[in-house]
């Protein structure tokens, strides 16, 4: 784990083009080790475009990603990784990857981002504890011995299961989902999807955790929770966070950093304190105020 | 639960004359529908002319069974699948359910185990040679199979139309390897299903990246494509002729035959047929708990949680850094293998293979019996296999038929009409499969079933 307040993630010129529409238009930002980084804009303003680029589902038409593990001196090695052809490199217990030449399954398993979805998407007819263990599906597979050890039940497998389900047992009884353990996924009310999603990204055990959309369709009560389990998992276990919200009552509260985005382009960047009183925001979100648009119709001769 | 249990359900009323209605649309229907069909024949008189024929007392007859089936359905199917839908599903099963859910896997056990035992007990070694062959082995290949298939189609969500290659593979790669270098089967048993584990693989890396329609429409051309090549590369195959004169299996090198070092012989017993059946028997019943315990294995090992977590959802699989591909193929390769392994055994049972043995029927055969048992559904599947493959065998013992429908009625050609029959009762009974619902792989502190509204289907 790096210093606080290192850079985490780069990215640099991020463009996606979807046939005529550019939904990303050069966007670059930086989210820091430790920090609650939220990405806000208007609907359609291309966030979860953006995450679907960070988290390797969408190939970048144009842009870097990158993304570092443990020592930010490692950042010196970007520019001759890019020259390379390689999608990352690892020195000790360091390591710089580029996301976007990475397929999405090896964005968690190597790089270490996980994600959630805006339309939760659990396993609903697993248990919540399922759920769970599928997470931690690459470090089980490797002490299975690719299945062969595990098919014969060998003592290493059957500890590194038990493991793996004492970590599970940890995440539910921080998301208060434990009494729920046996029931299957689908079967749980919405706010408790929303936090089960969040607890099985957790269990992949990411450097990055990216949320799309955590508060949506929670109540304030929930929303609150909310809050609280992100402070925690940013505070305890020093996992960064990129956010998408609309909810400003999660956005303002929690998270040290935010970025602005409409139609696709940063239209503001600083502390949450800064961006509420940006004038580029308030005219995005609310409109622009009446003098400029009277200024404007003065200019069309209305 | 309690709004449930206040309103206890009623019978629904009977609208006699909506019914009486029903019927008769129906009736005029079959008419129009039967008229041509069955009202008129046409044959072939002894001066070869066409000649038509009237058969009005069958058209008759079979009009009227179709008023009064629709009458029935109105007046007693129809109320009970109301009273269905009524009755409160509750979570947890009688006691007498859960007791018969307990002991029946033992029970089932006990009883394939003791199979040829207590066959021969009732019919001596004469009678029992048929129930044990045509009923027993012939049973067991296809529980293998579905078991098999139950891996790719019922964990990992795969839609597999062309699943009878695999066993092609086997068969054809025992018949080969032991008539052309003498291989033994228990050298060629493995052999064959790394070989249709290899073209599992094969399959695999191509197709899928295709989904859902998609997926089954090339499994189904890859069958073909099996069977195809099997037909026309007659140097190496023989053709629609087929492979005869299969080397039989061994009791561990003791041949089963009359001659001096023979089965019998050697165990001081009188010569018999029965003896190499009743070692096939248990050769089959292992091969097929093989099958089973290692599926069961599996679903509680990692690849086997990913295989599941595949047909519920693949995108979340991929966010949780699951090589998709890889575990389709995994789940794609191990359903091969099992499927060679019963094809070897298959060759080696019958001594003689022909590419009529796997034709597209075959894989929908044991398609229907995955779907009818309960998709991922062991003991589901090990029922309808026995349900469809029994049901087969035991109209060809309906020997009183005849007597009833002339001697000219051969049952076992109503087999398919029957498979239908089932197969829309059930669809509409049990639209998921005799047994539906799905036993988590671990839990924490109780295992609860998962009702099968909640678990997907998976889309290829």
């Amino acid at each position: 784990m790096g210093i606080a307040g290192d850079i985490l993630l780069r990215v640099e010129h991020l463009t996606m083009r979807f046939g005529g529409l550019v939904a990303v238009d050069d966007l670059s930002f930086d989210a820091r080790q430790g920090e609650i980084t939220a990405l806000i804009g208007p609907n359609g303003a291309g966030k979860t475009t953006v995450f679907n680029c960070i988290t390797g589902f969408y190939k970048p038409s144009e842009g870097r990603i990158g993304l570092c593990h443990g020592d930010a001196a490692i950042w010196s090695e970007l520019d001759a990784l890019t020259e390379g052809g390689n999608r990352g490199i690892k020195q000790g217990s360091n390591g710089l990857y580029l996301l976007e030449r990475m397929p999405d399954y090896l964005v968690t398993q190597q790089a270490r981002v996980a994600r959630t979805f805006q339309n939760i998407r659990l396993f609903p007819g697993m248990t919540v504890l399922e759920n769970l263990l599928v997470a931690q599906h690459n470090s089980l597979m490797l002490a299975s011995g690719y299945t062969l050890l595990g098919i014969f039940g060998f003592p290493s497998y059957r500890r590194a299961e038990k493991a793996s389900i004492d970590l599970a047992r940890d995440w539910l009884n921080r998301v208060g989902l434990i009494h729920r353990a046996d029931d299957p996924a689908g079967d749980l009310p919405y706010g408790d999807q929303r936090r089960l999603e969040i607890a099985r990204a957790m269990c992949t055990d990411p450097v990055l955790l990216c949320l799309d959309e955590p508060a949506a369709g929670l109540n304030p009560r929930e929303s609150a929770q909310l809050n609280e389990l992100l402070l925690s998992i940013g505070n305890d276990h020093g996992i960064s966070i990129l956010l998408i919200e609309h909810d400003m009552s999660v956005v303002m509260e929690i998270s040290d950093h935010v970025i602005v985005l409409d139609y696709g382009v940063k239209i503001s960047d600083g502390a949450p304190e800064e961006v509420r009183n940006d004038p580029k925001v308030i005219a995005a979100y609310l409109g622009v105020p009446d003098d400029e648009v009277e200024k404007v119709e003065a200019e069309v001769g209305l | 639960m309690t709004i449930e249990t206040v309103n206890a359900p009623t019978r629904p009323r009977i609208d006699v004359a909506a019914a009486l209605r029903d019927a008769a649309i129906t009736t005029l229907l079959a008419f129009g529908l039967f008229l041509p069909l069955i009202g008129f024949q046409t044959v072939v008189n002894i001066r070869n002319e066409l000649e038509l024929n009237t058969r009005w007392p069958l058209l008759l007859s079979l009009v009227a069974a179709v008023g009064i089936a629709r009458l029935a359905y109105s007046f007693l199917f129809a109320p009970w699948l109301e009273h269905l839908k009524q009755r409160p599903v509750s979570a947890t099963q009688s006691p007498v359910l859960g007791l018969l859910a307990q002991w029946f896997t033992p029970f089932a056990i006990g009883f394939a185990i003791f199979y040829p035992i207590i066959v021969i007990t009732l019919g001596g070694y004469g009678g029992a040679l048929k129930w044990v062959d045509n009923f027993g082995i012939q049973i067991l290949i296809y529980v293998m199979l579905g078991w098999g298939l139950n891996i790719v189609v019922g964990l990992a969500g795969l839609l597999d139309l062309g699943y009878v290659a695999f066993y092609a593979v086997g068969a054809y790669a025992y018949a080969l390897l032991s008539k052309e270098f003498g291989f033994s089967f228990w050298i060629l048993l493995p052999l064959a299903g790394v070989m249709s584990s290899f073209w599992g693989i094969m399959l695999g890396f191509p197709v899928l990246r295709l989904r859902g329609d998609y997926l089954a429409i090339v499994t189904l051309a890859f069958g073909e494509i099996i069977r195809i090549v099997l037909i026309n590369w007659v140097d190496l195959t023989n053709g629609y002729a087929g492979i005869s004169g299969i080397p039989r299996p061994t009791f561990f090198g003791i041949p089963f035959n009359a001659n001096e070092d023979g089965f019998a012989a050697t165990f001081g017993l009188e010569f018999s047929p029965i003896y190499r059946t009743i070692f096939l028997y248990y050769l089959i019943l292992a091969l097929a708990f093989l099958t089973a315990f290692v599926t069961v294995r599996l679903r509680r090992l990692p690849v086997g949680r990913a295989w599941e977590a595949l047909r519920e959802d693949e995108i979340a699989c991929r966010a949780l850094g699951i090589n998709t591909t890889n575990t389709k193929l995994t789940a794609f390769g191990m359903g091969a293998m099992f499927a060679g392994f019963a094809g070897s055994f298959f060759a080696a049972r019958q001594g003689f293979i022909s590419p009529e043995s796997f034709t597209f029927l075959e894989s929908a055969t044991i398609l229907a019996i995955v779907v009818l048992g309960g998709m991922g559904c062991q003991i589901g599947v090990a029922i309808a296999a026995i349900v469809m493959m029994g049901g087969t065998e035991i109209m060809r013992e309906l020997e009183f038929l005849k007597h009833i429908f002339g001697p000219s009625f051969d049952p076992t050609q109503y087999r398919m009409l029957l498979f239908g029959f089932a197969m829309v009762l059930i669809m509409v009974v049990r639209p998921r499969g005799l047994i539906s619902s799905r036993t988590p792989s671990v839990f924490l502190k109780e295992r609860k079933a998962i009702p099968h509204d909640l678990v997907k289907e998976g889309h290829g």
